[in-house]
């Protein structure tokens, strides 16, 4: 399973908000830390406020913050907002039996990623985050 | 074997504050274990769990262990797992087999210390590495273990059918 740029922009600043949920980030400071435009992460944090993960505040001393339930929320609830899972329709090529067994193949990866992905709640992946934090301080 | 995930849903809050104990299981507690068994499977294993009392409940202690919480005289939940020595080529390791907690017991912390108490066992012989295994599809138990800080670890399951 390959992600999209949306994809992980989406992740990294869902992330960035619920580790400080209380905080509005201005949008303008996880464009800069991650290297893309603001113009860019506005379209992905608009399609997350629809989905009811951040809510966003206009103005001076706005930004947006984290709304949706760590402990409930998963990775793949962010992934599925921006990325397409409907099953490929075979072409000439997967209806091979090389295709058919590539295909096979490629199944039981995007298969794992997608158990993975699912089973990991926002609530763990900010232990996660902790957890590198106090390894890097140790260090 | 994994049932429902310790720490899923439900009516934790108001027995948070309950005391629970951790300790061995016994005979006594059987039916309680086959009850909690029932109502997450729909289905009564007795003859099955009388088999997994009799080879966890108490033969090898650290070896193997069969784990009841007791939540006000009565068993919240459950734990079963084994020290396993170089299967798979891996130095020796716990490996959990089962876990589930009473759907009125659940988002109480009931599964965590169940697990902590399973860990603190084998880690006292010697064991540094804590396993599971479990469908890919249950998603709830997988998000329990995820969240109790497990990884995706070096061994890959396979399977085949033998059939033909």
């Amino acid at each position: 399973m390959r992600l999209q740029k949306n994809t992980w922009l989406a992740l990294y600043s869902v992330l960035e908000s619920a580790t400080a949920p209380a905080r509005h980030i201005p949008a303008a400071e996880v464009a800069d830390k991650y290297g893309v435009s603001a113009h860019h992460l506005a379209k992905v944090l608009a399609e997350l406020a629809r989905a009811g993960i951040v809510e966003s505040v206009r103005g001076a001393g706005g930004g947006y913050r984290f709304i949706g339930n760590a402990r409930r929320l998963t990775l793949m609830d962010i992934i599925v907002l921006f990325e397409d899972f409907s099953p490929q329709l075979p072409g000439t090529r997967e209806s091979t039996p090389v295709g058919q067994a590539l295909v096979a193949v490629l199944s039981e990866i995007d298969d794992n990623a997608h158990a993975t992905f699912s089973s990991i709640t926002l609530a763990t992946m900010l232990r996660l985050i902790a957890h590198g934090q106090a390894n890097r301080r140790l260090r | 074997m994994h049932g429902t995930p310790a720490g899923a849903r439900a009516v934790g809050a108001r027995v948070a504050a309950e005391p629970v104990e951790i300790r061995t299981v016994r005979r006594a507690d059987l039916a309680q274990v086959i009850a909690i068994d029932a109502t997450v499977t729909g289905l009564a294993k007795r003859s099955y769990w009388q088999q997994v009392f009799r080879r966890y409940g108490g033969t090898s202690p650290g070896a193997r262990e069969f784990l009841v919480a007791i939540r006000s005289g009565h068993v919240a939940g459950f734990i079963i797992g084994e020290v396993r020595d170089w299967e798979f080529g891996s130095p020796p390791c716990g490996w959990v087999f089962a876990i589930d907690v009473a759907p009125d017991a659940r988002l109480a912390g009931v599964g965590t210390r169940l697990l902590q108490a399973i860990a603190t066992k084998f880690r006292r012989r010697g064991v540094r590495k804590l396993r599971t295994l479990l469908a890919r599809d249950n998603t709830l138990i997988l998000s329990f273990f995820r969240s109790q800080g497990m990884m995706a670890g070096a061994l890959v399951s396979l399977e085949m059918d033998v059939d033909g």
